[in-house]
């Protein structure tokens, strides 16, 4: 597809754009550009320029730390670090997912409910709404959430409110609304309190029904933009995520399936602990996140996307209805077997946060998620020396995979992150990007935009660390093909732009 | 008529032969402490229960109370002077409280918060410790060891064992394990020891417990350290 625009002929006489950082994403990375003579893109390539080594700095650390120090890889989805490490110790104590106790089992997907629909609210409301609902190329004082609350208070409002109320979903269970307790090695730590319970109880009619809206929202802004919105940084890719038994959309534990981009299932209800013998990762000089590919296609074509379109396009199905309704209809978009589209990412991530929020109210109607006794929450067996935990956190699958000596402490660590399975896909959508709407054209900041509006897309937490909305500095360079600067545009932590003279 | 001290302008009894500290608590007057346990031979090596004696710093641990004593406790110079001390434990060991099992229930990060300790301010030492988890039952993180003795004491004194010593001096200063290897799976320390109970931080701690009090039930959840350790001091005190 754009694979071509990945390395540049001959790149010495080229102009080099960098757009570094990225904002509106999580964490830190810059995308390279680099235009000939006529400003013809040669070259288009997302960097991940940060490295934060927790696989080796977990290593000497008991296993039972895992869940409550691998969260803090990220301030945005904590609690999917949290429940994949979770998941990997319970193997180190013998429980398989099976065997966990149901109140315990219901409790996690709680918080894991409750840790999706606040980070796919962030995400839409804080991060995105601003390029969907001002333009891609708007001014770029309005590209935040500020400018939302002001000229449409009212979802913007939703916004912060559907977030809270998923940021108090994990409050209630893990204690804190960020880097909470909960899970242990075989379960839970607590219940939830009738107290609890009710207090999300008075709320989640109103979570629901906002959420229900942002679907139409979502919908309406992608289909009064056709055919642009289909083909803004539209690839074609394989589509992975895990599944429930009967092929419904499923978040916490199931088997891994792969659509091809035909729609056909090429691997299905694959168990996640074999995950090496079916994907393998490949490094690449420039960027520090490697590329993830499926053995059985090869390095060239065993790429593969996660995260919201894949698991919406993966699903035969969705348990609860209003979600239901919404996947029929974003299905029947487009007319093919999958949905392609690059901004449908986000279309499909309102229909996981309305089906988050229906859940959450099943869940909170569950008698077994309240008062159970916490000798009634934790299940034990045989000490084991591997263990693997996977789950579909918002951005996408997500991979713990540790090893324990004896004496309980890791010796080994793997972590395979939702961004880093879409590290081809994001850089494909990028040289699209590039390809299509920027190449040949003379290059300003709201045009530079339209990359970062791809890069968003895909809600990459580039380092899993912490991020400033609409705070982030980015500095653009033009530099001829002498290497001479020859245009620097500036933004501050405070959002003023300044144009550097050169 | 009983004799008595002033604490702070509070007139504070004691008997022959109680310390400052002793006398201290049986009045319900909180003074800031790490090394101190009542059950336990003072030690007098953290120096945060420093006080002001007719003008005087002492440890308030191992000083005895005299007639007539005029003893400052809770002023600004003394605990900003205590803030400091508690700083340069953080930085002299590796405490990264938000990932530790022990937080919420550990007494060096109660403290921190009590003396309103907002930053580390010394530079960090990042000192090269080991973890000891041969024992099948009881783990040793040195990382968080702030040389209290507590479990010196503790094993010397009621399990009769002495599994524990301290080595070396200043920045060598070390926690050893009593046993030819070295470790602790040598020694005949056991679940039930005093000594296994007894640290104030997260360095002696119990394999696969962590993390399974909620937040929300941990010891400084809802109380600080000051009226904690008057709840359990003073009682023992009566016992
Ligand atoms: S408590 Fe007195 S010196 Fe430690």
């Amino acid at each position: 597809m754009y694979e071509h625009l990945e390395t540049a002929k001959n790149p010495d006489n080229l102009k080099r754009v960098i757009v570094d950082p990225v904002s509106r994403v999580e964490g830190h990375g810059k995308v390279s550009l680099l235009l000939d003579a006529d400003n013809k893109i040669q070259q288009a390539r997302l960097h991940i320029v940060e490295f934060r080594g927790f696989e080796r700095f977990i290593q000497g650390r008991p296993y039972w730390e895992l869940p409550v120090m691998v969260q803090r890889l990220c301030g945005i989805c904590p609690v999917s670090h949290h429940l994949a490490a979770a998941k990997a110790i319970d193997q180190l104590v013998g429980v398989d997912p099976e065997n966990l106790p149901m109140a315990a089992q219901k409790l996690r997907y709680l918080l894991h409910f409750g840790q999706v629909l606040q980070s796919h609210a962030l995400h839409f409301f804080h991060l995105s709404s601003p390029d969907l609902l001002f333009g891609f190329e708007s001014d770029i004082n309005k590209r935040h959430i500020v400018a939302v609350l002001n000229e449409f208070p009212e979802i913007g409002v939703q916004g912060v409110k559907i977030r809270k109320f998923g940021q108090e979903v994990i409050r209630m269970v893990s204690g804190k609304r960020v880097h909470g307790t909960g899970a242990i090695a075989g379960g839970m730590n607590k219940s939830l309190s009738k107290a609890e319970r009710d207090y999300l109880l008075a709320d989640v009619d109103q979570i629901i029904e906002w959420s229900n809206a942002s679907v139409a929202l979502i919908k309406k802004v992608h289909c009064s933009n056709l055919p642009y919105y289909d083909q803004f940084g539209t690839i074609r890719s394989n589509f992975m995520g895990l599944i429930k038994p009967n092929g419904g959309l499923e978040l916490y534990h199931g088997g891994l399936r792969v659509k091809n981009p035909k729609g056909e299932i090429i691997l299905d209800q694959l168990d996640y602990c074999e995950y090496n013998d079916y994907i393998h990762e490949e490094v690449r000089s420039w960027s520090y996140m490697k590329f993830p590919y499926l053995l059985s296609l090869g390095k060239e074509n065993g790429w593969y996307r996660v995260g919201p379109l894949a698991r919406v396009n993966n699903c035969d199905s969705i348990d609860s209805p209003l979600a239901e309704a919404a996947r029929v209809e974003f299905m029947a978009h487009g007319g093919e077997a999958l949905v392609h589209s690059m901004l449908a990412y986000h279309w499909a991530r309102l229909i996981e946060m309305l089906h988050c929020a229906e859940k959450i109210k099943e869940l909170l109607n569950d008698s077994a998620i309240t008062d159970t006794k916490p000798e009634d929450l934790v299940a034990k067996g045989e000490k084991r020396f591997e263990g693997i935990g996977v789950i579909e956190a918002p951005r996408g699958t997500l991979l713990h995979h540790y090893q324990v000596d004896e004496n309980d402490i890791v010796t080994k660590a793997n972590l395979i992150v939702s961004t880093t399975n879409n590290n081809m896909g994001m850089n494909e959508s990028v040289r699209q990007v590039a390809a299509e709407y920027l190449s040949g054209r003379e290059l300003t900041e709201p045009l530079l935009n339209n990359l970062e509006v791809a890069i968003r897309a895909y809600d990459p937490c580039l380092s899993c660390a912490t991020h400033a909305v609409g705070k982030m500095p980015l500095e653009l360079e033009l530099i001829d093909a002498e290497g001479v600067v020859i245009d620097k545009l500036l933004k501050h932590s405070d959002g003023e732009i300044e144009r550097a003279h050169v | 008529m009983s004799k008595t001290i002033t604490i702070d302008g509070q007139v504070v009894p004691f008997e022959d032969g109680q310390t400052i500290m002793d006398a201290a608590t049986a009045a319900g007057v909180y003074i800031p402490h790490l090394c101190h346990h009542p059950e336990y031979t003072p030690h007098g090596s953290c120096k945060l229960c420093t006080v002001k004696v007719n003008g005087r710093n002492c440890s308030a641990c191992t000083f005895p109370a005299l007639e007539g004593q005029e003893v400052l406790n809770d002023t600004p110079d003394l605990n900003a002077d205590r803030q400091k001390i508690t700083q340069m434990l953080f930085v002299e060991g590796n405490h990264f409280c938000p990932s530790c099992e022990k937080t919420g229930n550990c007494q060096l990060q109660g403290l921190a918060y009590h003396l309103n300790m907002l930053d580390n301010h010394f530079p960090h030492f990042y000192a090269t410790r080991q973890v000891d988890a041969s024992h099948p039952e009881v783990m040793i993180d040195h990382n968080r060891c702030i040389f209290c003795t507590l479990c010196v004491r503790a094993s010397h004194e009621t399990d009769g064992k002495d599994v524990f010593g301290i080595s070396g001096r200043g920045l060598n200063k070390h926690l050893i394990i009593n046993s030819p290897s070295g470790e602790l799976k040598d020694t005949d320390i056991s679940i039930d020891d005093a000594a296994v109970h007894i640290c104030p931080t997260g360095a002696i701690l119990i394999k696969r417990t962590g993390y399974q009090i909620p937040i929300g039930q941990r010891i400084y959840d809802h109380q600080q350290i000051d009226q904690v350790s008057l709840a359990r001091e003073h009682h023992q005190d009566e016992q």
